[in-house]
């Protein structure tokens, strides 16, 4: 693989729509681990970490040996700023990893289901990501290449304390496990706040996706655990999905009452949007956010025909700053970005007659 | 302004509040306000969670005052690590241990991993913890007077524990 993934929007794991695709855009796992004998990555000198990076190279080899979807590794120092901006967009590396320093570097597999962020905040920091709700299925895959990984590698752990990391916050398991949730009728009708308090209830932790703070842009949220220690990986998910399951409901509910009650304001809130995408001149970042999260609601409910998930999940990403400027192949001011940025939409949705 | 405690610096905390619809303010300097413990707000725009870990851990002065507790691999001091909220190396866990275990506590509710073993690196810990799951199943099935089924676990273990040894 060569840069592919800049090239490329939507990752391939994306293509297929998971299951509860109509709420739950995508599943993640993230297993924190570290190598025994080495201190952790931020307080490591430039040996040790090129000894932690050389370790993962041959352990990847091995494994690439039988194995019908090869890793590849990237060192960040590699890329251009903007192809690690894109590797960011996409949820690849973390933006504090895509600043790059000694011996960081990333492990994707093709399909870019798996990354693996070496000398992070951790030695490595093993992510897989899958559609719709299946953070069972990511945390097998996880756990498979974690299985690779520590057959080759001595890891950092300890009876009482499991895996251990560099910040307490992450011992035990070092897994967490997220959901990313599309919820625009609960955020319509001002019941998302009410719900999604009560879930941390749960020992589980909420933020909006890509806004400021807790102000969720495009009606996405991400759901997460909090605690790592003293569950066992299967009870961390089985507790992730019941939730996540209650927040599906909820959401299915307020749709049908909104589309009962207030079908035709709803219809004419989806179809403003259509009509702004596939007209508008220009248009910010957060705006494409709310006008594609508008879109996608008309189209899983029915109310536009003809909208392939797919698009929606790759203008999530083609629409972003770092993603718009690697696409034209050079720096852009916010204002040349704005009108990219309505040009791609307009493409994505040619106007009907 | 200048502050109504100590009357020497700036006022750039200033505090409204309304009890039994008495309304008092109140106008401080950052010190004062801190002392005083009216607020403890993050305006530090690089709040994130290390330092809130720090600040949790800071709560606990007779840690953070007199530890003289230093990891003896990586050098990392116990309170060096109250501040940055990040631990150097994988010692420092058995280092600290005793200090670690309320932090632990309160982030997580529990401070012993149940999860996940490793099948190399924590080779022994997995066989007892297999033993542990067989032990189980062996009081099961002597309860339920299956005892073909306990005498085979009960082999079971017999054998997995000189393995240990």
């Amino acid at each position: 693989m060569s840069q592919d993934f800049t090239a490329r929007a939507a990752s391939k794991w994306m293509e297929a729509s998971g299951p509860d695709g109509d709420v739950v855009i995508s599943s993640r796992v993230r297993l924190a681990r570290n190598l025994s004998g080495v201190p952790f990555p931020h307080g490591m000198g430039p040996d040790e970490a090129s000894k932690v990076l050389a370790a993962v190279k041959s352990a990847v080899a091995e494994i690439n040996r039988d194995n019908p979807l090869p890793l590849s590794v990237l060192s960040l120092d590699d890329l251009e700023p903007v192809a690690r901006q894109v590797l960011v967009e996409k949820h690849l590396v973390s933006p504090q990893h895509a600043a790059g320093g000694a011996s960081r570097a990333v492990v994707l597999r093709e399909d870019e289901a798996v990354s693996i962020m070496v000398n992070e905040e951790d030695h490595l920091r093993i992510q897989c990501l899958f559609p719709g709700l299946q953070v069972a299925e990511a945390w097998r895959l996880a756990s498979r290449i974690d299985d690779g990984l520590e057959s080759r590698m001595d890891y950092a752990f300890e009876e009482g304390h499991g895996y251990l990391t560099a910040c307490p916050t992450n011992v035990g398991t070092g897994l967490r496990a997220s959901v990313m949730v599309h919820l625009p009728a609960l955020v319509m009708t001002n019941q998302a706040g009410r719900i999604l308090s009560a879930i941390t209830k749960f020992g589980l932790l909420v933020r909006g996706l890509y806004g400021e703070g807790t102000e969720a842009s495009g009606n996405l949220f991400q759901v997460s655990n909090q605690v790592t220690l003293g569950q066992s990986e299967e009870e961390i998910i089985a507790n992730l999905e019941a939730v996540a399951r209650q927040i599906i409901d909820q959401e299915r509910q307020t749709r049908s009452a909104l589309a009962r009650d207030m079908g035709d304001q709803l219809a004419d809130r989806v179809w403003r949007a259509m009509g702004a995408v596939s007209n508008a001149r220009i248009v910010t970042s957060q705006e494409a956010m709310q006008l594609l999260s508008d879109v996608r609601l008309g189209a899983s409910m029915g109310i536009l025909s003809g909208v392939d998930q797919r698009v929606l999940n790759e203008l999530m990403v083609t629409t972003r700053p770092g993603f718009l400027q690697q696409l034209a192949g050079k720096e852009l001011s916010p204002g040349e970005r704005d009108l990219r940025r309505a040009e791609i939409l307009r493409e994505s949705f040619p106007n009907r007659p | 302004m200048l502050c109504q405690e100590c009357r020497k610096r700036a006022a750039t905390v200033h505090v409204t509040q309304v009890v039994n619809q008495t309304k008092t303010e109140k106008h401080l300097c950052s010190e004062c306000a801190r002392q005083m413990g009216e607020f403890e707000f993050a305006l530090s725009p690089s709040f994130n969670i290390n330092s809130l870990l720090a600040s949790m851990f800071n709560l606990e002065p007779q840690l953070a005052a007199g530890s003289r507790l230093r990891c003896e691999n990586c050098g990392l001091t116990f309170p060096e690590f109250g501040k940055a909220g990040r631990l150097g190396c994988s010692q420092c866990y058995a280092e600290f241990r005793p200090r670690l275990e309320p932090l632990l506590r309160r982030v997580h509710g529990a401070s012993v991993h149940t999860g996940k073993v490793p099948s190399r690196t924590g080779g022994a810990v997995r066989a007892k913890k297999e033993i542990e799951d067989l032990r189980r199943q062996l009081a099961q099935a002597v309860q339920a007077e299956e005892f073909e089924r306990a005498a085979r676990l009960r082999d079971e273990i017999r054998s997995k524990e000189t393995q240990l040894t």
